[in-house]
């Protein structure tokens, strides 16, 4: 039986690393590099399946009003708009910081698009905190009915998903801080910006099915 | 950094500028045609859905750099595989439950 | 009744409000106070600690799966036959256990068996054989496995503390809305299961990930998918069910929890809440869930079978092929565990022949294993025995899954003993047989000496006779009737079948004292037993080419793969074992306490859920989440073996190989087994 000093599977990824890492290193890195961006898109396509259900939950409940508030009632088309703004243009910084990172390396620059997008999400989380307050006040809380509670599951955990994804953004600022765009950190923002994007794919999902269709119905 | 990098850096900037180009129209689309409600229903109803599929689409192509080239074809199945799941799940439980609703209601 | 510090947790729910209940909590405190006072004893603290809890190695973190399925084994069945003594005296009397706490019963066994004996079970063989199967360092993600068997005990810990401390739920091991709703489920129990079920679940999926990108990532050069072991395709096709099929459950108990805790309506009765959607859910995740489990046996026998006919594998293609039909198909026909839900007559059609396909690539296999069977030159070994049991009685219980698949004839069963008959009988054949030929299988290679082959043997004996003397009567009496869970009845022909049940479960209960005299006998003469040049059963995959136990960095140097079974190919051309010429030195994982710290802290998490200890809930969320961010900020996260260590080690190894003479296969068995086996001509 043939020996070899190190195995490598097949080479791919989702979105490609710089190659700052010393030569050496540099295969290494690589093909760990690799093995956690398609761990990290595994589990995002887990992850989808939550979402799936949650979604498909929310539209076997259309019935489920109880005689409460409807989505007429409560959604705020235009809040829904600028909440898909402030998402799609998150999306975009992202994608700039990333390119700011594999081809400037500059840590200055990765972390201001970096920080722009965090303030974006920020804004989206305002405005959909607003959004549930609003609906809440208008007696469309969580437990006045099935389809609220639909609703509420569906909007916020992906509202979870986007505070989880700024608490993230927190800390990779800290681990640049103390390491600088070391492979590791390259990686571990690369799977952070993969989240954000799956996060606004989601979200179309939500103002389709959920803002537009609900007030369409 | 090579002139090399320089393009490919160029390449993939126009990547993101075309998504978002895209994606703001795929959206404005859908959120204009119900805010002003210009269409009747059922052609609003296509319009939703056909503007949110192909704005997935452009979603993967150009954010998540998703393409029919060889290096992602790994992921590309991992996500067709998984969008079969999906469909299954859900269009199984559309089925099921609005079946069920249909008996009993 | 709520207190800030203890929330609704008081004297009350001390277990001494019937005697059982007080028995069975003392039962859990001493053992874990004997636990205690064993490895004090030992003095072993240090070295659990830094050898196991701690622990990174795949192979170790395997081993306490299976650790922790053994002992949730011992309870499920302790339980049985509790329920079977019940149901035995229960003719027009109501026996000794009262309603509520048989319904516990049936929960927890239900609970226990499916997610924390089978799955650890499943889980820790995978863990232990996988990376060395596919010439793999580890897997992909070392903490994160850790992590999942911290997550899974934390399920398996409230599980055992829901004995002592207020009482479980009473809503079956599936927890069907309405009934386990606040309104009608005020207790804690349903709570206790919600975030044992949650947590473990969450580390299923976890595993699931870390298992699949292992087999994508870390083959050894050369070894392409077709080429990997029939074990191993069963572990990408159950890593995939699990990253797809966990989040159903997960989303399903959240939602149930989100109606309990939160006042939500998805499945109550009022205000537009929809119970079916949860069964749904449920099943959405249970029918992959049965794959998931017996799919590993599929695979444990495809090796053992090969291996002890010392013939390749019969139409591994096809089998291949069968496992992952069987993964894709098992995603279609959830429905039939509903047919009685009330859907009209084609949905239940539909799904109905859906299931009945499954049988074909089912059936494939069993054919495959015969084949390979066929002019082979068998070993009756243990695994081989239960292999041979399997495959009687999983054929059994595979006609009865085709019966079942008829809608007309569902409806006639349906909430009978009939069906309990059906899916113990897939599930003892399918699952459990399968771990426990593998436990024999590969003990040897886990700790360097072979489990005594007598008492093996009466081991089987007594599952094979409990199971059926404890299973077919109760088809018998499923279809005259009789409602499964039920605490008493009142039909005199059940009485007989139940009677030949109990002893049934008499004789499993039999089983479980062999399983420990066997590990206990073993021990004992570990010297004898020993098997250090590590391939014990004339073996044909990877991991019967290194030590036993294998040291801690696997392969001294990855094997490059050119074929199946790659390992006996090497053997026949008298290429295996060849001395490396040059060593590296590997760079491994080193241990973390995050695992187990993720452990106490998911623990106290659910606890603190169940009891409504809101102070605690978010101790245990911040700890848990605190420990993965500041490990994240570690970089020191390796160690080297030195080349010179390794090749001391090996050299050391590749003696002893020398020095050990070659056995007749027909001494297999014997003390003469030092590990390395004649090739039959």
């Amino acid at each position: 039986m043939a020996q070899t000093v190190q195995g490598k599977g097949p080479s791919h990824i989702g979105i490609r690393l710089s190659n700052a890492a010393p030569a050496s290193h540099q295969e290494e890195a690589r093909s760990q590099a690799e093995e956690a961006l398609f761990g990290f898109w595994v589990f995002l396509m887990s992850d989808l399946i939550i979402f799936s259900m949650l979604f498909v939950t929310y539209a076997t409940m259309g019935h489920s009003l109880a005689g409460g508030p409807g989505p007429h009632e409560l959604f705020d088309l235009s809040s829904a708009a600028w909440e898909t703004v402030a998402l799609l243009a998150s999306s975009f910084t992202c994608g700039l910081a990333t390119l700011a990172m594999r081809y400037d390396r500059s840590v200055k620059k990765t972390l201001f698009w970096f920080a722009i997008t965090l303030l974006l999400g920020l804004a989206f989380l305002s405005l959909e905190l607003h959004d549930f307050m609003t609906m809440a006040a208008k007696g469309g809380g969580p437990s006045r009915s099935g389809w609220l509670s639909a609703s509420w599951a569906l909007i916020g955990t992906h509202g979870l998903h986007v505070t989880s994804g700024c608490l993230w953004m927190l800390i990779m600022f800290a681990q640049t801080a103390r390491f600088g765009l070391d492979p590791l950190v390259q990686t571990r923002f690369m799977r952070l910006a993969l989240f954000w994007h799956f996060l606004d794919i989601v979200w179309i999902g939500i103002f389709s099915i959920v803002y537009l269709l609900g007030v369409l119905s | 950094m090579s002139d090399h990098h320089e393009a490919e850096r160029r390449q993939e900037l126009h990547g993101y500028v075309i998504g978002l180009i895209l994606a703001v129209v795929l959206s404005a689309l859908p959120f204009g045609g119900v805010m002003l409600g210009l269409l009747p229903k059922t052609s609003l109803l296509w319009l939703i859905a056909i503007a949110a599929l192909c704005q997935v689409i452009v979603h993967f192509r150009f954010f998540l750099h998703i393409d029919l080239s060889r290096s992602h074809r790994d992921d590309l199945q991992l996500i067709l595989f998984s969008l079969l799941i999906v469909a299954l799940m859900v269009g199984g439980t559309l089925w099921v439950l609005s079946n069920q609703r249909h008996m009993m209601g | 009744m709520r207190h800030f510090l203890l929330g609704s947790l008081g004297y009350d729910a001390l277990p001494f409000y019937s005697l059982i209940a007080t028995f069975a909590a003392s039962i859990v405190v001493l053992g874990a106070l004997a636990v205690l006072v064993f490895v004090t004893w030992l003095k072993g603290w240090r070295a659990l600690w830094s050898d196991w809890l701690t622990s990174v190695d795949h192979k170790k973190i395997g081993i306490m799966y299976v650790v922790v399925s053994f002992v949730m084994l011992a309870r499920a069945v302790v339980e049985a036959v509790v329920m079977r003594s019940q149901q035995a005296v229960a003719y027009q009397n109501p026996g000794f256990i009262p309603p509520e706490h048989f319904a516990q019963l049936f929960t927890t066994h239900g609970t226990i068996m499916i997610f924390f004996m089978a799955m650890p079970f499943l889980i820790g063989i995978y863990n232990f054989v996988l990376p060395l199967q596919i010439g793999a360092r580890d897997v992909s993600f070392p903490v994160m496995n850790s992590i999942s068997l911290g997550l899974t005990s934390a399920g398996a810990v409230l599980l055992m503390i829901s004995l002592c401390i207020g009482k479980f739920s009473t809503g079956g091991w599936t927890g069907y809305p309405p009934y386990t709703e606040l309104s009608f489920s005020p207790g804690v129990g349903v709570d206790y299961w919600i975030w044992a079920l949650t947590l473990s679940s969450v580390g299923n999926t976890m595993t699931g990930i870390n298992f699949a990108v292992t087999i994508y990532k870390k083959r050894a050069p050369g070894m392409t998918l077709f080429r990997m072991p029939l074990f191993a395709w069963t572990a990408l096709c159950i890593s995939i069910l699990m990253i797809f099929a966990m989040p159903p459950l997960t989303v399903a108990t959240l939602m149930l929890a989100m109606d309990r805790y939160l006042d939500m309506h998805f499945f109550t009765n009022e205000l537009g809440g929809n119970m079916m959607n949860y069964i749904n859910m449920f099943w959405l995740f249970g029918h992959p869930e049965v794959y998931i489990l017996i799919l590993p046996a599929f695979g444990v026998y495809s090796e053992t079978i090969a291996t002890f006919s010392n013939k390749r594998l019969y139409g591994y293609t096809s089998l291949v092929w069968a496992t992952v039909s069987i993964a894709v198909l098992s995603f279609t026909v959830w429905l039939h565990h509903f047919f009685t839900m009330g859907q009209d007559g084609n949905v239940n059609a539909v799904f109905g022949i859906a299931t009945m396909l499954i049988a074909i690539p089912t059936g494939v296999k069993v054919y495959d294993w015969l084949l390979t069977m066929a002019r082979g030159r068998i070993r009756v070994s243990v695994p081989m025995l239960y292999a041979c049991a399997f495959m009687m009685l999983f054929v059994v219980g595979g006609a009865t899954g085709v019966m079942l698949a008829n809608p007309g004839f569902d409806y006639q069963v349906h909430n009978t003993l009939f069906l309990v008959a059906h899916f113990h009988n897939m599930l003892i054949p399918g699952l459990l047989f399968g771990m426990l030929s593998a436990y024999h299988y590969w003990f040897p290679k886990a700790f360097g000496f072979r489990l005594h082959e007598g008492w093996g043997r009466i081991v089987f004996g007594c599952w094979v006779g409990g199971f059926i003397l404890a299973f077919m009567p109760l088809y018998i009496v499923g279809a005259l009737g009789m409602p499964r869970r039920s605490q008493e009845f009142f039909e005199a022909v059940y009485r007989p079948y139940l009677w030949v049940a109990l002893c049934g479960a008499f004789l499993v209960l039999g089983a479980l004292v062999s399983m420990v005299i066997q590990l206990w006998t073993s021990i004992k003469n570990r010297k004898a037993l020993a098997v250090p040049v590590g391939d014990p059963w004339n073996g044909r995959t990877l991991e019967w080419s290194i030590a036993a136990p294998p040291p801690e960095y696997n392969f001294a140097l990855i094997p490059k793969i050119d074929c199946v079974d790659a390992f006996h190919e090497a053997k026949k051309h008298r290429d295996a074992w060849r001395a490396p010429e040059h060593y590296f030195d590997i760079e491994l994982p080193s241990n973390t306490p995050v695992g187990f710290v993720c452990c106490v802290a998911g623990g106290v998490f659910g606890f603190a859920l169940t009891w409504h200890i809101w102070w605690a809930v978010i101790l245990g969320a911040a700890v848990f989440f605190g420990a993965i961010i500041l490990r994240s900020f570690n970089r020191n996260t390796t160690y080297i073996v030195p080349a010179s260590e390794i090749r001391e080690n090996e050299e050391r190894w590749l003696l002893t190989l020398r020095e050990t003479a070659f056995i007749d296969n027909d001494a297999m068995f014997t003390t003469a087994n030092n590990g390395l086996v004649k090739e039959p001509i």
